[in-house]
């Protein structure tokens, strides 16, 4: 487990520093295993966003502590009992994975923090498990494949086949696009997934060929996607069964796919809530910033991480650093009064964003870097299908 | 469900279980001679994968990166075996278990050090990177062929090994008795040596094998370490034969399975159901397929012949 005192390390050597007051986040995210990757990425933006506002969250310093699920429900729900009872943290953020996140809220909440989801999306948590004290700076997990199956509908895909990870996540993205999508779904194969994931998907991708469909739609988030994107071009699949993704191509698995020249996926599309290429000014300085740091283009879980740090800043500065009033707190969290890196951010009335959805297509950048651009908007400030199931007002 | 998918699947099929081949012979190698547990195989595994993943972007080519890695491979393991295996033979298992499980984790947070968290994807030389049309219906990667190939050549190459040379004699003598091996003048030291180092190569192989299709990842090798040993309790521990027959077994019902389970169940449940259950029941299949065995033929079903 680490520790970062970044309010230490930008506060300098000051004679009061040591006694300043700060706001303490706790930060779950995956800090081993192969999924790291993407966990690092967060970590990365976390950093980058304490940079940017100087290590101070209005009058009281920032204190990140990160907390590793190692990939997994239930060291994630330990991680998140240290920070919540050991370290004593005012917010709890982060979370990659909807089955960590359902096993850790009872945690937080119960504690009287606040909960905010940077990446997972659970339908049960926009829906009936939604609560004052839980908000997200992501989506809901179905929003993302609905705007894939409007997509399909309106390329004239008739009839498709699915491939997701068997667990909460993978079965809200295959429900999402089986919502919006008005062809035929032919068949569906649900592999196994969590520290001895199924990575060859060599029985499944020629299930998914005989089975005839017009495309294929997949859910392969981090490590597993470079490998699935592999072993799709090497079965020479790109004409016949074209590959319509979610949270699978992205800024962590592209570069992988370049060095090993995988070309395939050039041209391919993928919706998202969020782009490098966004034109706003909160987020060219965070895509320029993060691009100089760290080497490479952002991935959306790094936006939504850098996104959930300056909520918690906007809401601290709101209320002054008075941390005690908890109702002040949580309505100055659910204002949402900050520069978000896609551009204009409210909250529904479950707290998940009510936000546009985008058709990204991979290019080639000037400088010769593989990334994402958007081609089109799909939705526009959508809100999702459980805020209905929210008894909250 | 037509023909050319059943063959497909059985390639599939046959490639994994020649990948857990690889795996569970070097496993059943230290098992059935040395009596020691070695969890740690899993990181051979993976470390066989990274290093020739690291020799591909230096030389330019996978498969002469594959001929360097393996000798590297081999003397990792040897390293293992003089350092850390050695001292621990006089314990009792449990220990084995303690001290691979923390070289795990040794061998882990140094590839995540020396090679950073990402993984690193292996490119294929371009005539490998395409498809074999063995008919109009039956297209099956080049490469996974390759690795048929591959396998099939190292089970051939260890069967010839042990049954036609004076080394395969030994390692057969010390899988029977390895007190009476030692009793007659044998060095039994440089044996153990060699055997480890053999049992490296063979999952670094597997591992090298598998890195163009997946990537070399740290904790790859805790994936199929548990399926290698499924694969040797099923096919005896320390019988060689026990271990390819099982790992094609095992490789072949564990993609069966994930292929045409649901179509089988939704012969007598709804699609839903059928489509939730299955995933399931496809992962546990093996271990199903393990406690049968066990139940049935508590040795094994190839055990050796003489403990």
């Amino acid at each position: 487990m680490k520790k970062l005192f970044t309010a230490a390390a930008i506060a300098g050597l000051t004679a009061t520093g040591a006694s300043a007051e700060s706001v303490k986040i706790g930060f779950v995210t995956t800090l081993t295993t192969p999924a790291a990757v993407i966990g690092k990425d967060m970590e990365n933006a976390v950093n980058l966003a304490v940079e940017h506002l100087g290590g101070k969250a209005g009058p009281l310093d920032i204190e990140v502590i990160f907390g590793d699920d190692q990939f997994g429900p239930e060291a994630g729900k330990q991680a998140t009992d240290k920070l919540v009872k050991q370290d004593d943290v005012d917010f709890v953020a982060g979370y990659i994975w909807s089955h960590v996140l359902l096993a850790s809220r009872k945690s937080v909440l119960d504690a009287g923090k606040i909960l905010i989801s940077a990446n997972a999306g659970p339908s049960q948590m926009a829906g009936k498990l939604c609560d004052p004290n839980f908000f997200s700076t992501s989506w809901q997990n179905d929003q993302t494949p609905m705007a894939m199956g409007e997509v399909l509908n309106k390329q004239g895909v008739k009839s498709l086949y699915l491939m997701a990870p068997n667990y909460a996540a993978g079965k809200d993205m295959t429900a999402g696009v089986e919502r919006t999508f008005t062809g035929e779904i032919v068949g569906k194969d649900l592999t196994k997934w969590g520290a001895d994931a199924q990575l060859d998907f060599s029985a499944e991708l020629a299930k998914a060929k005989a089975s005839g469909a017009d495309g294929l739609f997949v859910f392969y988030p981090g490590a597993a996607a470079g490998a699935f994107v592999k072993q799709y071009q090497q079965a020479g699949l790109k004409d016949e069964l074209p590959l319509y993704s979610v949270f699978t191509i992205d800024g962590i698995s592209l570069p992988k796919l370049q060095q090993a020249g995988f070309s395939d996926v050039l041209g391919s599309k993928v919706t998202q809530e969020w782009d490098p290429s966004l034109d706003n000014a909160a987020n060219q300085k965070f895509v320029s910033d993060f691009k100089e740091k760290f080497g490479t283009y952002p991935s959306f879980y790094a936006a939504q991480s850098y996104d959930a740090i300056m909520l918690i800043a906007s809401a601290v500065e709101a209320v002054d650093g008075n941390l005690e009033d908890k109702d002040a707190l949580r309505a100055a969290v659910k204002a949402a009064d900050f520069e978000s890196v896609r551009g204009s951010f409210k909250f529904g009335t479950n707290n998940m964003p009510v936000q546009n959805f985008y058709l990204r297509e991979v290019v080639e950048d000037a400088d010769g870097n593989w990334t994402t651009q958007v081609a089109e908007t799909v939705y526009t400030d959508h809100v999702d299908s459980f805020a209905a199931e929210c008894s909250m007002e | 469900m037509d023909t050319s998918l059943l063959v497909i699947q059985t390639l599939n099929g046959l490639q994994l279980g020649l990948l857990l081949f690889l795996v569970a012979s070097g496993l059943t190698l230290v098992f059935g001679i040395l009596d020691f547990v070695n969890l740690a195989h899993a990181s051979l595994y993976m470390l066989g994968a990274f290093i020739c993943a690291s020799l591909t972007y230096a030389v330019g080519n996978f498969f002469l990166a594959v001929l360097i890695a393996l000798p590297v491979t081999a003397l990792l393991g040897w390293g293992v075996e003089r350092f850390i295996a050695r001292p621990l033979y006089s314990r009792d298992h449990l220990d084995h278990v303690l001290a691979t499980f923390g070289l795990i984790l040794v061998f882990d947070t140094a590839a995540h050090l020396i090679w950073g968290p990402e993984g690193i994807a292996v490119p294929l030389p371009q005539a490998f990177r395409g498809q074999l049309e063995l008919s109009e219906t039956l297209v099956i990667p080049t490469y996974r062929l390759v690795i048929i190939a591959a396998g099939l050549a190292a089970a051939g190459g260890l069967y010839w090994m042990v049954t036609h040379t004076r080394l395969g004699m030994l390692i057969r003598a010390g899988a029977s008795n390895r007190r009476m091996v030692a009793a007659l003048g044998i060095n039994i030291e440089l044996l153990f040596g060699l055997v480890f180092a053999l049992g490296a190569a063979l999952a670094g192989l597997a591992g090298m094998l598998i890195a163009p299709i997946t990537e070399a990842s740290i904790g790859m090798g805790n994936q199929v370490i548990i399926t290698a040993f499924v694969v040797i309790i099923v096919g005896g521990i320390g019988s060689m034969k026990g271990a390819f027959i099982a790992a094609l077994l095992i490789g072949l019902i564990d993609t069966l399975g994930r292929s045409f389970l649901d179509d089988i169940f939704k012969l007598f449940m709804s699609p839903d159901a059928a489509e939730n259950s299955a995933p399931a029941l496809s992962a546990m299949l093996i271990y199903i397929i393990m406690a049968c065995v066990l139940a049935l033929k508590p040795q094994g079903l190839f055990p050796p012949k003489v403990r």
